[in-house]
């Protein structure tokens, strides 16, 4: 039963905050600083989690075959190659690594 | 497993569903995890803000969209050159991620031991890599470079010392702070009228 109000307790507070920040009205976003405000957010918050999604292992950081795949996503991204191929990168760099015991 | 399925299916968030699961485990209150999931989830509240000029949703359908506002549908539709385009990309987005998150959460509560070590398919690093690929195109400017090189290290810097979900919010920090600068540096702000 505790499981079930956690869920719902969860459940009913992330969809409050998702509606929340959709629903805050046009005017108030119409403001130039607020614009710049709201543009720069997610890119701040995108860079936070890339970064923690290649480095994180729990509350410790950790250099791992990640971090050879993002790299070599990167250089594949400069080369200005499509999507796809940017992500097949990471993950066949970062499976070969693993492979030899990295 | 109705449980497991039903996290998927009505929070739809993966970070406060791992935290959640986690807490839960871990022998805590259930207030106590649905606090730290919810805090792991307010960064969508972020998301929309930009996502409702994006997309210049009608009050009708906002309620609805506001489910897929996460991280991959927010990171699409900025990428998007058009309004169309963005409407397009958090609309595949989301249905698609929302079926296969679904889909393959009853799989793995299924049956999760069949699937065998998934990292060394090197897939956990799927993930930050289309970050990257999504997040390149909008570091157009200095600010965003700036900004983005400073929530970085403060997402980084932060993670060992503060509770999960804290830090990347803190790192979120990063983008008023480089627009203070950015005022001090351009003299007055521009066109900052006082509202009648």
């Amino acid at each position: 039963m505790n499981t079930w109000i956690a869920i719902g307790a969860t459940a009913l507070g992330c969809y409050a905050v998702k509606l929340a920040g959709l629903m805050v009205p046009a005017g108030a976003l119409e403001r130039p600083l607020v614009k710049r405000l709201a543009a720069l957010l997610p890119v701040a918050l995108l860079a936070a989690l890339t970064a923690q999604q290649t480095f994180a292992d729990g509350h410790a950081l950790v250099l791992d075959a990640r971090a050879a795949g993002l790299a070599a996503a990167a250089v594949v991204l400069m080369l200005r190659a499509p999507f796809l191929l940017v992500v097949a990168a990471a993950v066949l760099v970062t499976a070969g690594v693993r492979a030899m015991g990295g | 497993m109705l449980q497991t399925c039903a996290l998927s299916l009505l929070v739809f968030t993966g970070a406060s569903q791992f935290a959640l699961v986690g807490a839960l485990a871990a022998g805590g209150g259930p207030v106590a995890a649905a606090a730290g999931a919810f805090f792991l989830g307010v960064r969508n509240a972020f998301y929309g803000l930009r996502l409702s000029q994006v997309l210049a949703l009608s009050r009708v359908a906002r309620p609805f969209a506001a489910q897929w506002v996460i991280d991959e549908t927010t990171a699409v539709s900025l990428a998007q050159p058009t309004r169309r385009a963005a409407r397009l990309g958090f609309l595949v987005t989301g249905v698609s991620l929302y079926v296969l998150w679904n889909l393959t959460t009853l799989l793995g509560a299924l049956g999760a031991e069949a699937i065998g070590d998934t990292d060394a398919w090197g897939l956990d690093a799927a993930g930050p890599a289309v970050f990257l690929a999504l997040l390149a195109p909008m570091l157009k400017s200095v600010t965003e470079r700036a900004v983005a090189s400073l929530a970085v290290l403060l997402g980084l810097g932060l993670l060992p010392v503060l509770p999960a979900g804290v830090p990347v919010l803190v790192a979120a920090l990063a983008a008023p702070l480089a627009l203070f600068v950015e005022g001090r540096r351009g003299g007055r702000a521009r066109g900052d009228a006082p509202r009648p």
